[in-house]
């Protein structure tokens, strides 16, 4: 087992390296950073000198395990385009993503769930139907409609809600956060339906089909049998062993959640760090592109690996598997 | 005596067409609704997209047809200035909402289905390679799909788009706009193709026509090609169509978020862009079209590559 997870770390580090080098190779031979550092009026010994700052005139590994100690440290460079550090800029957009991210996930998941377990039970009412065909609709509009339709409902049309930014926010520190204002709250409601309808849709359909699976079992007969009330039956005995594969499901797509927002907070001019990067790849700024790449990737990389442990805990015949096996 | 079997079978054999009509898998396709339609449907809006210089009542992009006056006409009404009426409307520049919108499907569709026959051919030619000749070939090939894997493909493709993008020269990224687009969303979609190759090249390797042909001394790549790529095909066709779909919306999306094709050859994700911004001083016909459009072609695809995956699984007849 402790080969396994050793093996399974192994394995993430060596992905994370993978896409240092793509990243450091974007940095290094998309467009010259002395060109874009460097006004119109340098001379050659300006030109040497940013060379040798910037360690440019050391070999290629040299360069690549010096950007590599940068990037695990938060040192990103110079943006192109502001001018300011690469990592002071994430810092100031990460809350914006992040009280995104986190209350469409805990959409998401709870009114998936909640939806996934009423369909299971109603399988044949109309209500439980309609929800159904209509998750289906939800799965095959494009993201970026459904947040002009909801922009069109609830801000041209009734006037109910703001149409794009996140409100007033209070400072915390550094962290500036929508949560304490009425106009903050109110931002957040477009945008987190808009990111999180998907996931809640998969969240849904998932959750139906495991729990129509676990309903026909037998203990759930002999629950029944035993005189438990419906209610203790469903969610305490049913629920209960359908949440392996939901768990799974939903650890994974957290990092479609914080990818998927880059569109969200396109539609909904959100300043958070997906709008950054879209502005980022228009503008050709190469360091936060690659300073983003380096982020998500070590988020998605680490959300991979923590949910391929959690499994590897929670399902015992996989450890039994594994070192059987072997 | 002297009539052998094959010439026998070829007089009662009636045309190619014939027996093609006759085939179990037409059978399936006549019995379904949902096929019958939305292959319609599919096919009328590719026509139109074909055909669109025909069709089109203007040439939204030949700027002596363009009246500014008759800018923000809606639909069916006439303009106050100019009298003139569009079936759906005009933008802000007086192009006719409808030919902006059949320009702007061919290009979607030229994007989509250019970048999944890239694709198809990158995964199908890594696939059969990681399968065929397995070892290193293999572990490295499917150690950059894994990779790939863990990131969202619409991710993928605008990293690509962006360093590809760095790459071109500035004058040039407007012309190679599309170019990069199609590269970008094919890259992004390749895995799926080489892993479903990959799976059906080591079943089909091992049987005994393989074995056949490297004893009459065939080459490794004319095994490939010529004996096991015809035996893995069909799943291919499944994934492809249903890529199809995915493609548009990629491309959708890409260029609605303003990194895609740009304004001067607008796709309809270009288009909703575009209508996005009049959302609020209620020119909706703008935004409208190009969206259900866009809807109604990923849908229809959709529901094809649902049913072709279907009929071309046996088990589930």
């Amino acid at each position: 087992m402790l080969a396994y997870i050793i093996q399974r770390i192994g394995q993430s580090a060596l992905v994370l390296l993978i896409v240092g080098l793509v990243a450091f190779s974007m940095f290094r031979f998309v467009g010259d950073p002395i060109d874009n550092m460097l006004g119109q009026e340098r001379t050659q010994e300006d030109i040497d000198r940013l060379r040798g700052q910037l360690g440019l005139d050391q070999p290629f590994v040299m360069q690549y395990v010096k950007f590599l100690g940068g990037a695990v440290q938060g040192n990103f460079g110079v943006s192109y385009r502001q001018g300011r550090p690469v990592s002071e800029i994430l810092l100031e957009r990460a809350p914006a993503t992040l009280e995104l991210a986190a209350v469409s996930g805990f959409l998401a998941i709870s009114i998936g769930i909640g939806l996934g377990v009423f369909t299971a039970i109603r399988r044949n009412g109309i209500t439980a139907n309609v929800i159904m065909s209509a998750s289906l609709i939800g799965v095959s509009l494009p993201t970026f409609l459904i947040g002009i339709l909801l922009i069109y409902l609830f801000s041209v049309e009734l006037g109910w809600l703001p149409s794009f930014g996140r409100g007033e926010t209070v400072k915390i520190g550094n962290w500036s956060t929508g949560f304490l204002t009425e106009t903050g709250l109110k931002a957040l409601i477009l945008p987190s339906i808009t990111l999180g309808l998907y996931q809640m849709t998969l969240i849904m359909r998932l959750v139906r089909s495991e729990m129509l699976e676990v309903l026909r079992q037998d203990y759930i007969r002999f629950a029944r049998a035993r005189g438990l009330r419906e209610r203790a039956v469903n969610f305490r005995h049913a629920l209960k062993n359908t949440l392996v594969p939901v768990i799974t499901v939903t650890g994974l797509q957290l990092g479609s959640i914080i990818a998927f927002a880059i569109i969200t907070e396109t539609v909904f001019q959100w300043p958070g760090v997906g709008l950054l990067f879209i502005n980022a790849i228009q503008f050709v700024d190469i360091p936060v592109m690659a300073a983003y790449l380096m982020l998500i990737s070590v988020m998605f990389v680490g959300i991979n690996l923590i949910v391929d442990l959690l499994y590897f805990a929670i399902d015992p015949r996989l450890r039994v598997d594994r070192t059987g096996g072997h | 005596m002297v009539d052998t079997p094959l010439s026998d079978s070829a007089a009662k054999d009636p045309s190619r067409l014939r027996l093609a009509l006759q085939s179990d898998f037409i059978y399936q396709f006549k019995r379904s609704p949902v096929a019958v339609v939305s292959f319609a449907i599919t096919l009328l809006l590719v026509l139109s997209a074909i055909f669109a210089p025909l069709i089109a009542p203007y040439d939204p992009f030949d700027p002596g047809s363009l009246n500014l006056m008759n800018g923000f006409s809606a639909p069916m009404t006439p303009n106050a200035f100019t009298g003139d009426s569009f079936w759906l409307g005009t933008d802000d520049q007086g192009r006719d909402v409808f030919s902006t919108i059949l320009y702007g499907m061919r290009i979607s569709l030229f994007v989509g289905a250019a970048a999944v026959a890239f694709a198809m051919v990158l995964g199908i030619t890594l696939g059969l390679l990681a399968g065929y000749v397995g070892g290193w070939t293999e572990t490295i090939i499917m150690r950059i799909a894994d990779v790939q894997l863990t990131f969202p493909s619409i991710l993928v493709a605008m990293l690509i788009f962006g360093v590809a993008k760095g790459v071109t020269p500035v004058e040039y990224r407007d012309q190679m706009a599309i170019w990069v687009l199609i590269i970008a969303i094919g890259l992004s979609d390749w895995v799926q193709f080489a892993r479903v190759v990959r799976g059906a090249t080591l079943v089909e390797k091992n049987k005994e026509y393989v074995a056949a042909a490297k004893l009459i001394g065939r080459t490794g790549p004319a095994i490939m090609l010529r004996h096991i790529l015809p035996n893995v095909l069909s799943p291919v066709l499944v994934i492809a169509t249903i890529s199809l779909a995915l493609a548009i919306i990629a491309e959708a999306t890409l260029s609605f978020l303003g990194v895609g094709a740009p304004p001067t050859q607008p796709s309809l994700g270009t288009l909703i862009r575009i209508g996005q911004g009049f959302l609020f001083s209620g020119e909706w016909w703008i935004l409208l079209f190009p969206a259900l459009t866009l809807l109604t072609l990923a849908l229809s695809v959709n529901l094809l590559g649902d049913w072709l995956r279907d009929a071309l699984n046996p088990r589930l007849r």
